[in-house]
């Protein structure tokens, strides 16, 4: 009781500390979203004004012509030059809108010429981004701990909008995203960049960027994709030229890393002790904390018949997945140590005592 | 409305044919009932029960929304709340709503004794409570119940569904088939029923919008019945019409929606123009203004209606040239569509007005729903759609359009009417308190959506960053208020219904029309022998 009490407390002050009463769109930092922010402008301002005029009428009328004033009702019911005149007045402004919005969506379709091209590929609740021409491939997490969703935290001022891995991308160049799905539709949206396009499996659609003040962008997913849509945030993170390019050579660096880290055999209890983190992060928004899963939903892995079977069949499922089920292969997401760690935390914690365990280079030959 | 002049063939003196037939006794009356009236009471009880339920389900949407974090209910659950409310509200209590009125209604305005095809009637009534049966029953099956909105995407809703999604669309064949079979019986009614004299361009424009809205449920509820189906198949057998790995089109998918779904919004608010094109000239003691015009203006929504779907769908990367034509369609409704505010305006206009509680909802609805028109007109400028598409903006539009649209419009012709069907009048104080409980409520509720919306919270999120607190924390408070003050019309109708004051025949001063000649509460039996009209 005390606790949910605290909890209360926790959220009422962090809410109120840093919410704000933004009202209207953001003007974003692209040439597009400011287009987009104009034409957003410019029909509310002629609904504003339809909506005074239809309005003013109508309330003059309640206030004049009501009969506790002695109002007698006219006879009058139709009259044609009327009936024309606020047909054909909607419609011609409708055309005075729509010339204008055409313009801007030809711009919004123009990824021709791009200097960066990124792949984005929406899975069940993360989104991984591929650099075409950098040989870079990561995927991207909600980094916002547990305790701040369930209230046992405070909340941090970017809470839910933020990412173990942001996208980065070079200030002022034109960036294109192919955009696509692994399993369900999702939807990659970012409000400063005015560019929301839907990650289909099977489709690759495109969209563009060119941003040229460099700084942190949020957006989240926008199409209901599933039990944690809630909860895939984008993060992409604008740097200047020298910046990103230092940004991927870094990136280079840790491949190297992560390849030669391969190559170690650990111990069972390295690998329980580095799994535990990968199941957090991978495994427990499916197959929940404790290894009971979701009845009905998605298994448990607590006593399953593969967590104790034989490890062939587990390292399987883990690195290729099962097709026609929301089970992903974890192959391109996780790196060979963390696959082993992984299966072997499963397979000797979570209720489970197998005994056996997985060295990387195990995983690398399957 | 056209002046009707009748020629009254001995109503009263029917009641006392020694060969006519009340009511039988007992549940066999409403179990074996033919009767236009009693299924059309039937049809509002249904409806105001499932308003309720939708109505709860929403106030846990809401409650767990009060606040950032996760309080009350899992993802889990909350997207089973989501997907269930929408569902309910749209299938169980708008639509039944609108077919309980057509059944009480149409009959009497336009002088036939019954519906056209009265067993089919009870049978279309009488599938309803099985179909939410299935549908409810979902919630306590393992896996839990449909959980990927009521639009039901695929592959969400067919590869990665849950076991309870079989279910799911037995319910919807349920529901389409009572659909269709309502439709076409309001169709045969009205093009065969009508008293002598009784010219189309004479009916009373709630039959006059039926009859449109009954032709686009015939258009439309096969293609989701198709739709289902096709999701039937891929889940037990193997096809693979949305799975993209088997060859198939999840956009697909979306675009035979949305043909279904674009009209079924029109199927939700077209009646409710009908019923406030008949209060409102009652109350301002003033003829409709531009009968003709409001017929065609339906019309044109209508078969607009057809050719507007992909604008629910500006960002799956349709081709520029589909972009352009969805979104010049879709401007072209805000024409036919200002046509009928600026006729209600019209009419009131240099009227002599009264604000008795239906008139007080029917302005409400035209207020709050030329401001969802406003939203709307917006949402279809595609290139900003792209920043407003599936966000709290869009729920907004589509609420301010549902509720203060479609259910003012069911409360404004439930208040209106009630007083004929039982005979009673309600306690107008008791009316007017509802009224402005609800009109506040929907406004605190709904408006801060927009601002959220804006600044950029996305749809059918159970949790969400905290800018977006404040606003949240308004409209949860407001949706309780709203839900709450529900209870005030529940009890306003049954308590009233039975002891409230004796209502006349005429009920109200400015009514016209042919349901005001017969007594208050109508009797089993009216028009018997059709009246004459001139």
């Amino acid at each position: 009781m005390t606790k949910a009490m605290m909890a209360l407390g926790l959220s009422l002050a962090s809410s109120s500390a840093l919410a704000d009463w933004q009202v209207n769109l953001n003007q974003g930092v692209t040439e597009i979203s400011r287009d987009i922010f104009d034409l957003h402008m410019l029909i509310f301002w002629i609904c504003v004004v339809i909506g005074v005029g239809v309005f003013g009428v109508m309330f003059y009328s309640i206030f004049m012509h009501r009969k506790s004033k002695g109002a007698q009702a006219a006879h009058f019911h139709e009259n044609t030059t009327v009936e024309v005149v606020w047909t054909v007045i909607p419609f011609v402004i409708l055309i005075g809108m729509a010339i204008p919005a055409t313009g801007t969506l030809m711009d919004m379709y123009d990824t021709s010429e791009a200097d960066v091209d990124i792949q984005i590929t929406g899975y069940q609740w993360k989104w991984r981004y591929q650099y075409l021409d950098e040989d870079i491939d990561f995927f991207s997490n909600l980094s916002t701990p547990r305790e701040e969703i369930y209230n046992e935290a405070g909340k941090n001022p970017n809470y839910l909008l933020e990412v173990d891995n942001p996208l980065v991308i070079p200030a002022g160049k034109k960036v294109r995203f192919l955009i696509t799905a692994n399993d369900v539709i999702h939807s990659w949206w970012v409000p400063h960049f005015a560019v929301k396009k839907d990650a289909i499996p099977g489709f690759i659609n495109e969209s563009w960027v060119r941003v040229d003040e460099p700084g942190v962008y949020r957006g989240q997913c926008t199409e209901l994709c599933g039990k944690d849509h809630g909860f895939m945030p984008v993060v992409v993170e604008v740097k200047p030229q020298a910046e990103y390019d230092a940004w991927v050579t870094a990136q280079r660096a840790k491949k190297a890393a992560l390849a030669e880290a391969a190559s170690q055999s650990y111990s069972v209890d390295e690998l329980i002790a580095m799994g535990e983190g990968v199941y957090q992060q991978a495994c427990a928004a499916c197959h929940a904390l404790d290894g009971q899963g979701v009845p009905g939903a998605f298994p448990a892995i607590s006593g399953s018949a593969i967590a104790t079977g034989a490890i062939a069949a587990h390292i399987d499922i883990v690195v290729n997945g099962k097709t026609g089920t929301a089970m992903q292969a974890f192959k391109d997401q996780l790196s060979a140590v963390d696959l082993a760690a992984v299966v072997t935390y499963q397979r000797n914690r979570l209720g489970n005592a197998v005994g056996d365990y997985v060295n990387p280079s195990d995983i690398q030959n399957y | 409305m056209a002046t009707v002049d009748i020629d009254l063939p001995h109503v009263k003196d029917h009641d006392h044919d020694p060969h006519h037939h009340g009511p039988a006794k007992g549940i066999g009356r409403w179990l074996f009932t033919t009767n236009h009236k009693d299924i059309g009471s039937m049809y509002l009880i249904f409806s105001l029960c499932m308003f309720l339920i939708g109505g709860l389900m929403a106030l846990i949407i809401r409650a767990e929304l009060f606040q950032p974090g996760l309080q009350l209910v899992e993802p889990e659950f909350f997207n089973q709340m989501t997907t269930m409310h929408g569902l309910i509200m749209v299938f169980g209590a708008v639509m039944p709503a609108f077919v309980g009125l057509a059944n009480w209604m149409i009959p009497m305005m336009i002088g036939a004794p019954d519906m056209a095809l009265p067993r089919m009637n009870n049978w279309s009534f009488w599938i309803l409570p099985f179909a939410f049966l299935i549908l409810l029953s979902s919630l306590f099956m393992e896996g839990g119940a449909p959980n990927f909105g009521w639009t039901f995407y695929a592959p969400l809703s067919t590869t990665y569904g849950p076991p309870s999604t079989t279910y799911f669309i037995f319910g919807v064949h349920i529901m389409g088939i009572s659909s269709i079979m309502g439709a076409i019986n309001i169709i045969a009614t009205i093009l065969n029923l009508r008293a002598p004299g009784m010219t189309l361009m004479k009916m009373p424009l709630f039959v006059w919008t039926w009859l449109i809205t009954a032709f686009l449920l015939i258009a439309v509820m096969p293609v989701l019945a198709g739709v289902v189906t096709m999701m039937l198949m891929d889940i037990h057998f193997g096809t693979s019409f949305f799975n993209a790995a088997g060859g198939g089109d999840p956009v697909l998918f979306q675009h035979v929606f949305w043909f279904f779904g674009h009209p079924e919004v029109y199927i939700m608010i077209l009646p409710a123009f009908g019923i406030v094109s008949e209060i409102i000239p009652t109350f301002a003691r003033k003829r409709l203004f531009g009968y003709p015009s409001m017929v065609y203006a339906v019309a044109s929504i209508a078969l607009l209606s057809f050719i507007v779907w992909a604008h629910h769908m500006f960002t799956v990367g349709m081709p520029l040239v589909g972009e352009v034509f969805f979104m010049f369609a879709t401007m072209l409704i805000a024409v036919p569509t200002g046509v009928k505010v600026f006729n209600w305006v019209a009419t009131m206009f240099r009227g002599s007005m009264t604000f008795e509680t239906p008139m007080l909802f029917a302005l409400a609805f035209v207020v709050l729903f030329t401001i969802g028109g406003f939203s709307g007109l917006m949402l279809a400028i595609a290139p900003v759609d792209f920043q407003y598409h599936d966000t709290y903006f869009v729920v907004a539009h589509f609420h301010y359009v549902l509720v203060p649209g479609a259910v003012f419009g069911i409360m404004a012709g439930v208040y209106y009417w009630l007083p004929k069907w039982t005979g009673h009048v309600l306690n107008e104080s008791l009316g007017k308190f509802h009224f402005w409980m609800s009109f506040v409520g929907v406004n605190i509720t709904f408006f801060p959506m927009h601002f959220v919306g804006l600044a950029g919270m996305p749809r059918r999120i159970p949790d969400y960053a905290l800018q977006f607190a404040d606003f949240n924390s308004i409209a949860s408070v407001g949706a309780f208020i709203f839900g709450l003050s529900q209870l005030i019309f529940v009890y306003n109708i049954i308590h009233n219904a039975r002891v409230g004051e004796k209502a006349t025949a005429q009920v109200w001063d400015g009514a016209h029309g042919l349901e005001w000649t017969v007594p208050s509460p109508a009797p089993y039996h009216t028009f018997s022998t059709p009246p004459k009209v001139d």
